[in-house]
């Protein structure tokens, strides 16, 4: 039959994550439609019309789909379940958020965060922070997986497939959007970036954080990602923790600074494929698992990578 | 208005795992175990909420073997007035049926809020409580860094990619949290003597009328890919030389 792709996005603008989860769906065999969910969403579908692969777009533009509350969508996502024999969707904040509503709804087990396709039906997925990963096979009819953007490539755009329009479920407002508090950053995004440096609690304050690490990041062309101490500590936001917790990514090149390489901090960056670690203590963790080791004072280290860098 | 918190018990987050060279599982001989962290901010949320004069009871739910009975033990030392255990032996018991024992659970006590953590950190599935939230008809807010109860409602500040939002759910509802929701207190010696006293239900998949069996088979469980040893540099300069070759930079 086929599968139905979630877009990850913002009404505006289609994000690369729905591109990496089109590659994991695509490799499921069967034909893959995408969905747009959203108010005013049409630019987004158009985005994800021109992905190579793609059966059509079904684009449900709708009051109630605005901001993408979990009720509605996965209402949305099982009217339109009966033709689909595989449900997929990003593991981004609002992929996790929604799709175990959908496999409960249909009565199945969800994959979650799913790494590699062994077959449509068996599927790897990290367990224990990453330390283990298990082959699993689902039993269940309709398969309902969230995809690691991580671990699969961005699928190519050049397809040119059609855009049908979808009518929304009837909103039963049992939740009500009141607000958001979006940050604005001119950095390339934390989970499609090329080059990451993160920072830790050794930067020691939000003013030394930024005063340290964006120069690095600045020069490398980089996201700026954190450990969860640094996040707590204040030095930087939620949105920038890299984990078992916060995202999990897989850049080129990622350089952690003063982070020790506690398990929950390898488990989101330890595929990396070069990692640079600058601590000083030649015994921290991080270094088992970097490439290239800097035991220094990042104080002094970090200015001198930056001096180093410039042409 | 009672609020009913689900608590697992998984390895103690600092515990790194060993996987059982014949691929069948990970070793859990003799590994110390605790009450999943975010289990218990969901436990230290509901116990903030009631001492604020906001709720009546908090109830801890666990689903698993005798030793489970611990970990509802742990949450009645942090505050909790009950304890409920869903007693079975079964080798997995996969979200989708964890939900659906709550749902029974829930048919009988009657919550107004469910609060369950975001995540096991030994399955990493995060589904619980959006199958829970699903199963029941009731909101969601997962991810939650702040609650707010008000008169028939709940004001949920979640943490998405890109920042927060908040939204405004109808009681009933299911909130799972995040690890900025709260700091979760740690059970004083009185307290813990106390919770002895406390009563612990039991019942089981069976008496609930639910049927647990896993819908995944587990083929296998392997130790993930290592990284090659790699090699510490004298300094920036050289750093820089070793990301040119690299080609990275
Ligand atoms: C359920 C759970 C989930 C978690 N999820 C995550 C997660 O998603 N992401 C995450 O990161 N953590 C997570 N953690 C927390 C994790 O266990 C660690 O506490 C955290 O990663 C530590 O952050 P850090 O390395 O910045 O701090 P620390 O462990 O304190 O390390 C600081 C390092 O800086 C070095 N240092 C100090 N001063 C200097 C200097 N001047 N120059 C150079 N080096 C210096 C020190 O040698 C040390 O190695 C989680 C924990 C739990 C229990
Ligand atoms: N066996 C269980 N018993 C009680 N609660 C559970 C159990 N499994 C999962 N939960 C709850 O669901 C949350 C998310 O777990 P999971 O969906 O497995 O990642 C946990 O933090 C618990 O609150």
């Amino acid at each position: 039959m086929a599968t139905l792709l979630l877009a990850e996005h913002d009404d505006k603008s289609l994000n690369e994550a729905t591109a990496r989860a089109l590659t994991a769906a695509l490799e499921l065999g069967a034909p893959v439609d995408i969905l747009v969910a959203g108010l005013a969403s049409r630019p987004a579908a158009e985005a994800a019309a021109t992905l190579a692969g793609v059966g059509k777009v079904l684009l449900a533009d709708d009051e109630a789909l605005a901001h993408r509350r979990a009720e509605p969508v996965a209402a949305l996502i099982l009217s339109l379940a009966a033709d689909y024999d595989a449900i997929v969707a990003p593991a981004t904040s609002s992929g996790k958020n929604v799709l175990p509503r959908v496999a409960a709804l249909l009565d199945v087990m969800q994959l979650s965060d799913i790494t590699r396709i062994v077959a449509p039906d068996t599927f790897e997925r990290p367990i224990y922070a990453g330390n283990a990963i298990e082959t699993v096979r689902s039993r269940d009819a309709t398969k309902v997986i969230t995809v690691r953007i991580a671990a699969f490539p961005p699928a190519p755009s050049g397809g040119a497939a059609s855009i049908e329009t979808v009518a929304a479920t009837d909103d039963i407002h049992l939740s009500a959007f009141v607000g958001a508090d979006l940050s604005v950053s001119e950095r390339p995004e934390l989970s499609s970036a090329r080059v990451i440096v993160s920072g830790g609690r050794a930067l020691g304050s939000a003013e030394k954080f930024a005063e340290v690490i964006t120069p690095l990041a600045d020069s490398l062309k980089a996201a700026i990602g954190a450990s969860r101490a640094a996040v707590d500590a204040g030095y930087a936001g939620n949105d920038l923790q890299v984990g078992q917790t916060g995202k999990v990514v897989a850049p080129e090149l990622y350089v952690a600074v003063g982070i020790s390489g506690a398990i929950q901090h390898l488990a989101g960056m330890k595929d990396s494929k070069v990692i640079v670690a600058i601590n000083k203590d030649p015994e921290a963790p991080i270094f088992q698992v970097a490439d290239f080791g800097l035991v220094d004072d990042l104080f002094t280290a970090v200015p001198a990578l930056v001096e180093a860098l410039k042409p | 208005m009672k609020i009913l918190v689900p608590v697992k018990r998984v390895v103690d987050a600092n515990v790194k795992i060993r996987v059982k060279a014949d691929g069948t599982g990970v070793d859990l001989a003799n590994v110390k175990m605790a009450m999943n962290p975010f289990c218990e901010i969901a436990v230290e949320e509901a116990l903030r909420i009631k001492e604020a004069g906001g709720a009546s009871e908090v109830i801890v739910v666990s689903v698993g073997g005798e030793k489970s009975s611990e970990t509802l033990r742990t949450g009645l030392a942090m505050g909790a007035d009950r304890g409920i255990l869903v007693k079975t032996d079964a080798a997995r018991i996969e979200p989708l049926a964890v939900a659906k024992l709550l749902k029974a659970v829930i048919g009988n006590e009657k919550p107004d809020l469910v609060i369950l953590g975001k995540q096991a950190i030994d399955d990493d599935s995060n589904q619980t409580g959006q199958m829970l939230a699903a199963l029941l008809g009731w909101p969601q807010a997962t991810f939650a860094s702040k609650l707010v109860l008000a008169d028939g409602s709940a004001e949920v500040t979640r943490e998405i990619d890109g920042g927060a939002e908040t939204l405004r759910l109808k009681l009933p509802a299911v909130v799972t949290t995040d690890l900025r929701l709260n700091e979760p207190r740690y059970a004083s010696l009185p307290n813990i003597m106390k919770a002895k006293k406390k009563p612990l239900d039991e019942t089981s998949p069976e008496a609930l009328g639910v049927d647990i069996t896993p819908r995944l088979e587990v083929l296998k469980i392997d130790e993930p890919a290592k990284r090659g040893a790699g090699i510490k540099v004298g300094s920036a300069a050289e750093l820089v030389g070793k990301l040119r070759e690299a080609g990275v930079i």
